[in-house]
């Protein structure tokens, strides 16, 4: 009994250390800046809204949300739209190359954006899709695509394919089998898809930031660029933080039992 | 295991996958290669200069710094992340709804924007206005991530373990999981010590969990960008500049196009090889199962 | 396509490539391959030594520029080599 009183110590300590930076972020932003620079205090004083009366009434500060929130939504359904009969594939056939295309898909997820940064920028200007929504959606299906099959190659190996055997002698046509039978056989495995793509488009700053410029600057370079004008304004600073952790928490509630196999592209 | 069966036309449902990917990698990619052999000043301007980039960035001193600095870097990420995330996973409650909430708290730093993970930890940092900057000064550390190259190189990596032992943790929690009764059953009848059941019980189990989360932290720490980039933006001097940011400060903040294009190149191929031995360490660990 | 900046040494160079590839696509369909155990550590088909072969010969490039002011072409000879030899008995 004595090791797991030690455990729990153990445990809550860190998650002590995980929510503290969380904490201060979020007691920073409902404080003004008089009170954040004038001296230290765990709990605000004076209670303000302001900072977030800041982002909601200034467009160049919300438009920055509306704008990842866009690119991210349509990159979350092209990717499932086109990963999910790939996937379906790759968990059911053999064919020429399947391992390569695969491991081509991996090395997409993995290499870091700053390779391909200047060509992309190049890439998008020329199909004149610089500076919009789809560009972004776009860029981020490089890595969003190959995490997907991955996940739900996973997620459908566990169906066996005797289902798919009989649909088929019922007379069931590819089409109506997927979208009748099999999608909803394996629908936590597309929420859990969906929350990742979502997750991993929402998170990106460095691909969003190059290919935007005013019409589709996501909230993270707004960020960063506000910040420096005057002196930081700490407060609004921390809000605008705020605001982006929120839709990742409101979410990760149900899919807290597949967490472990998203990040890990669907291999446990 | 799913027995495959052999079937070419399974490739139509694979391409809209394949297009969608290779318009944005193989067209960039092959850019970058045409950039890497030429001096660039504008697009009616390029000179042919052969293999001069490659031998001047891989003579260059900056960039073998941060290269190493990177290896260094992604080492002691590991060496510490790894450890402390299958400690957090034995300490978590098996099951029930605490054991649900640790789960959300622990996803909670792998779901913050990366930019945003470098803001908190720049508020959270200083002196005079954050919890642990003033904390470290008031216990009479002379602690300045923004002026002191170690400070602000253990800052960065206190950061990259708060941000990524989540991942650690969630995994081997969810290897510790599949592990059934009956094995803690049989060795409470041995008497075995609570070292000896981790040890023959729980880390065989743990392994391919383990393999995962060593290689997804390696690449992931490999391409570290934004959060170094917002606290302390690659200083001082260059002791928190990695690969990432070298690049892109070449690319982007300089315009050397050529030795941009051949850096990329030699990064480009050191992900592909470690890739490579990440994917056929998990093929060879699925076929033996 | 001009921003791409194309030359003719890095065309030849993708074509060749894309080549090997069509001729080991023609000839896995002719005759696919098995997956056997040579000398590397895990039993790979034609493809996957075709794959290491390439990356490995990128490398060795890699290192003569590194190392030496000698001629790429003998770092190319080295890399056909070694690639054939992979082919065979890796």
């Amino acid at each position: 009994m004595k090791m797991k009183k030690g455990y729990t110590l153990g445990l809550s300590l860190y998650l002590v250390f995980l929510l503290l930076p969380v904490y201060w972020l979020v007691v920073m932003s409902f404080k003004t800046n008089e009170e954040i620079l004038g001296q230290l205090t765990l709990w605000p004083q004076t209670f303000s809204f302001d900072n977030y009366v800041t982002i909601f009434t200034d467009p160049s500060w919300y438009m920055g949300y509306i704008n990842s929130m866009t690119y991210v939504a349509i990159n979350v359904v092209i990717t499932l739209i086109t990963a999910l009969p790939a996937a379906y594939a790759f968990s059911r056939y053999n064919f020429l190359g399947d391992k390569h295309l695969f491991f081509w898909l991996l090395t997409n997820k993995m290499s870091p954006p700053a390779i391909a940064l200047l060509p992309f920028f190049q890439l998008y200007s020329s199909v004149g899709l610089f500076d919009t929504h789809i560009a972004v959606a776009l860029a981020h299906c490089l890595f969003s695509i190959p995490l997907a099959v991955w996940i739900l190659e996973g997620f459908m190996s566990g169906v066996p394919r005797e289902i798919d055997e009989t649909a088929y002698i019922d007379g069931y046509s590819f089409p109506r089998f997927f979208i009748t039978i099999f999608m909803p056989m394996i629908r936590s495995g597309i929420g859990v898809t969906a929350f990742f793509t979502f997750m991993f488009s929402w998170v990106e700053l460095l691909m969003a930031r190059t290919l935007t410029s005013v019409d589709a600057k996501p909230i993270g370079a707004i960020m960063t660029r506000t910040v420096g004008a005057a002196g930081v304004d700490w407060g609004l600073l921390a809000a605008a933080g705020v605001l982006t952790i929120i839709p990742g928490c409101l979410v990760v509630w149900f899919v807290r039992n597949h967490i472990a196999r998203g990040f890990a592209l669907g291999r446990l | 295991m799913i027995v495959k069966i052999k079937n070419q036309k399974a490739l139509w449902l694979i391409l809209p996958v394949f297009v969608l990917v290779a318009f944005s990698s193989l067209i960039p990619l092959m850019t970058i290669v045409n950039y890497s052999i030429q001096d660039i000043f504008d697009v009616n301007n390029a000179y042919y200069v052969g293999t001069d980039w490659f031998r001047e960035v891989l003579a260059d001193p900056r960039l073998r710094d941060s290269l190493v600095r990177q290896f260094g870097f992604s080492a002691s990420v590991l060496l510490i992340e790894i450890p402390l995330g299958i400690g957090v996973a034995l300490m978590m409650p098996k099951s029930g709804r605490l054991a649900s909430l640790c789960l959300v708290v622990l996803a909670v730093p792998l779901l913050i924007p990366w930019n945003v993970v470098g803001t908190i930890w720049q508020i959270y940092g200083r002196a005079d206005i954050g919890l642990m900057g003033s904390a470290l000064t008031s216990m009479g550390f002379d602690y300045n991530y923004a002026s002191d190259p170690v400070d602000a190189w253990l800052t960065v990596l206190v950061m990259d373990v708060w941000h990524w032992t989540s991942l650690v943790a969630l995994l081997c929690f969810s290897g510790l999981r599949a592990i059934p009764a009956a094995y803690y059953q049989a060795a409470q009848i041995d008497r075995a010590s609570g070292w000896s059941v981790f040890r023959y019980i729980q880390l065989p189990k743990l392994k391919n969990v383990l393999v995962i989360a060593i290689l997804l932290r390696f690449m992931d720490s490999f391409m570290i960008y934004a959060e170094p980039f917002v606290l302390t933006g690659g200083g001082p001097g260059n002791s928190t500049t990695f690969l990432s940011q070298t690049l892109t400060k070449m690319a982007i903040g300089q315009f050397d196009l050529g030795p941009a294009a051949a850096f990329s190149l030699i990064y480009f191929l050191i992900i592909l090889a470690v890739s490579y031995v990440f994917f056929t360490t998990i093929t060879q660990m699925d076929k033996e199962r | 396509m001009g921003w791409m900046a194309w030359t003719q040494n890095t065309a030849i160079f993708f074509c060749c490539i894309a080549l090997i590839l069509v001729v080991m696509t023609l000839w896995e369909l002719k005759s696919p391959s098995l997956e056997r155990k040579g000398f590397l550590p895990m039993e790979t088909t034609r493809g996957d030594r075709l794959f290491i072969g390439l990356l490995s010969s990128a490398y060795i490039h890699l290192a003569f520029l590194a190392t030496t002011q000698l001629s790429l072409w003998i770092a190319l000879a080295i890399s056909v080599g070694w690639l054939l030899a992979l082919l065979r008995w890796g």
